[in-house]
């Protein structure tokens, strides 16, 4: 392999007019890419541009429509992930592939011995993921259950498994969403050292920095095409910027807060678990005029907290207090009544019922309104009426408001939600995850709404694993980590790293003994 | 009262119950394999009648008993190939097509029984399998005739135990098997066809089910008739539960319910109908529901069970 005498490095992969459609859809419109042996390419494009997709052919998960792939200069048969792993590529999936009430070790050696073999040799494998482990940075025991690992540690777990298979080529698809600052330096790290023993790597991000941090060169996608290719050295970040939107990057402008009157309080409320960490006498007030962002990485009690405001988890100890007033029974019914806008966590599962008509959605917090329904009887008029209402002032693209919700994308199904949320104007407002999968333009329309609630009086919690939205859009920052929340921090007090240490629960407070 | 005790400590009790507990064994290893693939095979009740019918039919026109067996396992695993390929490749429901296997084989078998002999009045008998003492063991006070003066068949029942806990846990299938049924997404991402572990898994798992209603005709009652499965596939289904899905674990239940079935006819004998027998043949029931809802509710299950993977789908 190493008989390459060019200056260039070899070619370790060509991928050449990839076009790929989902019915009507183009998500991939005759790309090539090349890469080489290594470096680290850098896949930008936003939610949407078509890089998952492409990756996916790549690794054979979908097959192409048109176009070629050649790795190591033989072709590469379409359609078969067992090919793309013989060939040496190894994929890092955004949603892990990991078998959770499996070992590491079991699910590394997974198809990596004869099917029929009698031993799982585990011994040897054992050691031969120690090895892997200690020279690339990548530390994890192998006889611990996926359950028991940290998502950062999880995330090493499916390093190793295409190591293991001694990938040449390995691809990550947005690996850092999930990860703490510090967890994605030391990714960054493991990448150094895999780039160094000679391997290539495709990096898939829609983040400006991180692309900037750790690629040698960046290809940029847009609407499923080809918008661009650049040294990283020679690129500046409004240039990849402006490539990878096709356009401006919208900025909203964000002035002074004008606090008023806290409108929500906890004060030392505990709850059960509920999707990782149960809350530990949490307290934390929301005023009007204010967004306070809390940061933290998923599984830490942020769901527990949603589902408490929300009314649909009971609290175990504690006082909830809106507008003054202590609250005895705390239930959704009880949340909308007192003026809760909510923009849940999930747009699928609980947000909004993709089987069901968009009219059918917007009324579902309200249907019990006078407005809508008498005597029992719904008011059909009425709440289409609600509808293309919304879908006008939210600029929503659907067909109209019979549509079926599932038709919509990622960005107009979170419009929806806002119109639903914000009619009426709520005075406190829950926004979980509120960007979460948007492209930009989505993104910089929520902000926009979301500080035009605070503009007008509203008490607005964001909570959020992205910290550039919170640092974006907080006036006020608390931490969650194990269930329990950080002092709050005014806008711009904490760096990101202090932040990190912060969500890695290495708090400034911690072990100290006066703390403040 | 201290009658009803001494019946544990008879060998004739303990011998009743492992044979009971024979088929139970079989039929659960084979449901434990499917749901570990994560595909519920409520086929079990009639994938066991045809096993019955098949292997008992085959010592009938003369086979020999060993090629009765293998035919059996062979009809359970043809039903576990519907079973699997109207669940794993076409994705429909595992409940719907599990019930309409058990009404498809148990019919197709009541329906060839009579098609075959439709003279008979009384079921025709065979020469059954017959215990068979291991050496020194079979010596030992109570248990050794209870475990090990059995019939060939009820060792093959111990070692298939065995053998699902040595695959599940210690070869490169088992742990594909038990992937596939946690994740089938890490599966194929390792270059393993979902489709073809699954189908395998059901196969397999189906053809012991077989083998499990073999042996009431071949080791037990030595002829076939209607109803003879008598619920005992349900019973295995709810033992997978009672045993979290762990080899070891469902065996202790298969024999703890023969147990109590064992126990439930002697204990009939001895309170001469003051209490009516219903009551009794009720008891391995009741207690089987009264187990699960103490052991099985923090049973951690297969994550993908009854969940089909449909592949390229996002």
């Amino acid at each position: 392999m190493d008989t390459s005498q060019s200056p260039e490095a070899e070619t370790v992969l060509r991928l050449s007019g990839i076009t790929k459609r989902f019915g009507a859809l183009v998500a991939n419109d005759a790309i090539s890419l090349t890469l080489r042996r290594g470096e680290v390419v850098a896949l930008l494009g936003e939610n949407g541009a078509g890089k998952t997709t492409l990756m996916n052919i790549l690794f054979g998960h979908y097959t192409a429509d048109e176009g070629e792939i050649e790795a190591f200069g033989k072709p590469l048969p379409p359609g078969d992930p067992h090919a793309a792993l013989g060939a040496g590529i190894g994929m890092v999936h955004q949603h892990f592939t990991l078998a959770d009430q499996m070992t590491v070790l079991e699910n590394i050696v997974l198809g990596t011995r004869p099917i029929w073999s009698l031993s799982l040799g585990k011994a040897q494998a054992r050691a031969k993921i120690r090895k892997l482990a200690a020279d690339y940075g990548l530390e994890v025991e192998p006889d611990r259950m996926i359950t028991d690992l940290s998502v950062g540690e999880r995330q090493r777990v499916e390093i190793l498994k295409a190591l293991y298979r001694e990938a040449r080529i390995l691809i990550l698809d947005e690996p850092t969403a999930v990860l703490t600052p510090m967890e994605t330096d030391a990714l960054f790290a493991t990448l150094k050292k895999l780039v160094a023993a000679g391997l290539s790597v495709i990096f898939i991000s829609h983040k400006l920095g991180e692309v900037q941090a750790v690629s040698d060169r960046v290809v940029v996608l847009r609407g499923g095409r080809l918008a661009g290719e650049r040294k990283t050295s020679e690129a500046t970040r409004r240039e990849l910027a402006e490539l990878m939107v096709g356009g401006q990057l919208p900025v909203n402008e964000i002035g002074p807060p004008h606090p008023g009157a806290v409108l929500f309080e906890l004060k030392g409320v505990s709850t059960p678990a509920l999707g990782g960490a149960a809350l530990k006498q949490v307290s934390l007030s929301l005023r009007g005029g204010e967004i306070t962002g809390l940061a933290g990485i998923s599984g830490n009690g942020q769901a527990a907290l949603a589902a408490l405001i929300s009314g649909t988890l009971d609290a175990r100890e504690g006082e909830i207090v809106v507008h003054g007033t202590h609250v005895g029974e705390w239930s959704p019914r009880a949340a909308l009544d007192n003026g809760l806008g909510r923009i849940p966590e999930d747009r699928h599962a609980t947000g909004m019922i993709g089987d069901m008509s968009v009219a059918e959605n917007v009324i579902s917090e309200a249907y019990r309104s006078p407005r809508f329904s008498r005597f029992g009887f719904l008011n059909w008029k009425a709440a289409s009426g609600f509808a293309d209402e919304i879908i006008r002032a939210y600029d929503v693209k659907c067909p109209s408001a019979d549509a079926r919700v599932r038709l919509l994308s990622g960005g107009n199904m979170q419009k929806l939600i806002l119109g639903r949320a914000f009619d009426g104007n709520p005075d406190i407002i829950l926004a979980s995850q509120p960007t979460r999968g948007l492209d930009v333009g989505a993104v910089a329309y929520v902000h926009a709404r979301l500080i035009e609630a605070r503009d007008r009086g509203a008490a607005v919690l964001v909570i959020s694993e992205d910290l550039d939205e919170i640092q974006t859009l907080s006036d006020r920052i608390v931490v969650m980590h194990r269930g329990q929340l950080s002092k709050p921090s005014a806008r711009g007090e904490l760096s990101v790293m202090e932040l990190g240490e912060l969500m890695a629960g290495h708090g400034p407070d911690e072990g100290a003994p006066h703390a403040a | 009262m201290s009658e009803a005790f001494d019946i544990l400590f008879t060998v004739s009790f303990w011998v009743a119950a492992i044979r009971i507990a024979s088929p139970l064994i079989f039929a659960t290893m084979g449901e434990l394999i499917c749901e570990r693939a994560g595909v519920l095979n409520l086929g079990i009740e009639g994938i066991m009648v045809a096993g019955a019918f098949t292997g008992w039919f085959t010592v009938y026109m003369g086979g020999d008993l060993w090629t009765g067996v293998l035919v059996a396992a062979l009809t359970g695993a043809a039903f576990g190939f519907l079973h699997g390929f109207l669940t794993v490749p076409l994705g429909l429901s595992q409940h719907v097509t599990g019930i309409g296997i058990t009404l498809l084989a148990s019919s197709l078998t009541y329906f060839t029984y009579r098609i075959l002999l439709p003279e008979v009045t009384s079921p025709p008998k065979i020469e059954p399998f017959q215990p068979l003492p291991v050496l020194v063991l079979s010596d030992i006070p109570v248990l050794g005739p209870a475990l090990f003066n059995q019939t060939p068949l009820t060792y093959l029942a111990y070692l298939s135990v065995a053998a699902v806990a040595f695959v599940l846990y210690r070869t490169p299938v088992g742990v594909a098997v038990r992937a596939v049924g946690e994740n089938p997404a890490a599966v194929e991402a390792q270059g393993i066809s979902v489709t073809a572990v699954r189908m395998g898994a059901v196969m397999a798992g189906s053809a012991l089910m077989a083998v499990g209603g073999a042996f009431l005709t071949m080791s037990a009652f030595n002829s076939f008739f209607f109803e003879m499965i008598n619920g005992r596939g349900w019973i295995a289904i709810a033992l997978v539960v009672f045993g979290s899905w762990r080899p070891g674990k469902a065996l202790l239940g298969a024999i703890l319910f023969a147990a109590f079935d064992a126990y439930q006819v002697r204990l009939q004998q001895i309170t001469g109908g003051v209490i009516p027998s219903q009551i009794f043949l009720m008891m391995p029931f009741v207690l089987s529901i009264v187990a699960l809802v103490v052991v099985a509710r923090r049973a951690s299950y297969p994550k993908a069970l009854m969940t089909p993977y449909q592949k390229g789908e996002r």
